[in-house]
């Protein structure tokens, strides 16, 4: 067993540090506080071709593999995990069209997707449904070779500026996925502000009162918008967020032991103060036991395993639990200096604690992660049931 | 790969992801037996196990509902 990255992995991680490092981290602070993701910085990631990350070389991506991707939501993520939801979302959208897009919604989305000419957004949540994600109430009636939706979707990142929606809702009783451009008739949202953390990802409320789309925007079959369709961004999603988690983890190490090297308390450094190395040796175990986590995942997906399901899950699990927790120590080192603007750690937390939050809760995955464990013991107890009956 | 073969692995990885022991006709989505991640994990691995794309086109229940339904999608994809 080799865990060690290539050359190139090594190379893209360091331009994708300098990007984040020279482009978001400086005024990460400054978007927090305007609750805004200016349009220049979104220019700069397509430019970069980080918007068309995943999407496959054939139609303008990058295609990077999943440890790459991983590395880059890494770095996006300890400078700002508002600009990470932008990679994210824009990602699940493209994960969801070229895994179930038709030929023509693939042409058609795909290389617009991957210049970062469209931003997407991904519209699952509504007011009165957040982790029964299958439930959602939004309405979509087939007429005249259109489909009229009606319904609302809540805490939609980037929503305020995406050209076009992956829009979840129920056809004929079944959770079914629609492609919602921007500009079509009885769409409108409205931006969130006052949000704890997440305060630059531009969160809108999206409001389809008669909107009419083309028959055309279906993807996929109506009744896999939820396990299918949904599936796909959701695991993106889940990737994503581990990745970005381990990066603003590695944010909050990096501050605190800047700190404790230069605070003085009781005479000494902070660093001396053993409860204070207490809170350091967590972090780090954590962000190390995080990153291999992110490796194994990112393994399973380039090779289609379907046991990166689960372990994508349990990553994303573990590192937001670590970033929380990473978050929380890092204030609780700087006291008082973490909770004012001056540092960027009263930020850290806010977005920390989002971590726990979207793709998924954490007590979502738990659930996930212990059916999958008990599932795994009845397999393993009737297989070696089966082996005791071989060798009688 | 025999049908009996498709047949055994099939059920393998419903062991694996869904629940013990499924019978051949037993409904797997439609009676509620298997969560929504369990519906990537299965296209995962007819993709890997069986080496064909699951395409938009292939997206009916009917191909994924039950085990003997599987096997005759696989027969169908691989043929």
């Amino acid at each position: 067993m080799e865990i060690e990255l290539s050359s190139q992995q090594l190379a893209a991680r360091d331009k994708f540090r300098e990007f984040a490092q020279n482009e978001i981290e400086p005024f990460a602070d400054q978007h927090d506080r305007d609750e805004n993701t200016p349009p220049e910085l979104i220019g700069k990631m397509a430019e970069a071709g980080y918007l068309g990350a995943v999407v496959p070389r054939e139609y303008g991506g990058l295609e990077m593999d999943a440890i790459t991707f991983g590395l880059l939501c890494e770095e996006i993520g300890r400078s700002s995990t508002s600009i990470l939801s932008l990679l994210t979302v824009q990602g699940m959208v493209c994960q969801a069209i070229a895994q179930w897009g038709s030929p023509e919604q693939r042409m058609h989305w795909l290389p617009k997707l991957a210049t970062g000419q469209t931003i997407a957004a991904f519209g699952l949540t509504e007011p009165d449904v957040g982790s029964d994600a299958g439930s959602v109430e939004t309405a979509a009636v087939e007429a005249d070779g259109h489909y009229v939706l009606n319904g609302k979707k809540q805490w939609i990142s980037f929503g305020q500026v995406a050209d076009l929606f992956l829009i979840i809702a129920q056809c004929n009783g079944k959770a079914t996925a629609f492609l919602v451009e921007r500009d079509s008739p009885g769409f409108s949202s409205n931006a969130i502000t006052g949000m704890l953390g997440f305060r630059a990802a531009m969160l809108a409320k999206l409001s389809m009162d008669e909107c009419r789309i083309p028959a055309a925007n279906l993807v996929g079959r109506i009744g896999f918008g939820f396990s299918h369709v949904a599936g796909v961004a959701l695991d993106h999603g889940r990737y994503c967020v581990g990745w970005g988690c381990l990066g603003l983890a590695e944010a909050c190490l990096h501050a605190s032991l800047e700190y404790a090297n230069q605070r003085k308390q009781f005479g000494s450094l902070l660093r001396g103060h053993q409860l204070i190395q207490q809170m350091l040796a967590e972090m780090i175990a954590n962000i190390k036991a995080t990153r291999l986590l992110c490796y194994h995942a990112g393994y399973l997906k380039d090779r289609g395993d379907p046991a990166l399901i689960m372990e994508t899950s349990t990553a994303k699990y573990f590192a937001s639990k670590t970033v929380s927790q990473a978050a929380g120590h890092t204030l609780q080192i700087h006291g008082a200096n973490g909770c004012s603007s001056a540092y960027p750690v009263q930020r850290y937390l806010r977005d920390a604690k989002i971590m726990e939050i979207i793709e998924g809760s954490t007590q979502i995955q738990q659930i996930i992660i212990a059916k999958s464990g008990l599932l795994e013991f009845s397999m393993e107890k009737r297989r070696r049931r089966k082996q005791a009956a071989g060798n009688a | 790969m025999t049908v009996e073969t498709v047949r055994e692995k099939i059920k393998e990885v419903l062991g694996q992801f869904a629940a013990d022991d499924v019978a051949d006709g037993q409904e797997i989505f439609t009676s509620g037996l298997v969560n929504s991640l369990f519906a990537m994990q299965l296209v995962l691995f007819l993709e890997q196990e069986f080496q064909f794309k699951v395409e938009d086109d292939d997206l009916d229940i009917n191909n994924f509902d039950t085990l003997n339904a599987l096997v005759d999608f696989v027969e169908k994809k691989t043929s």
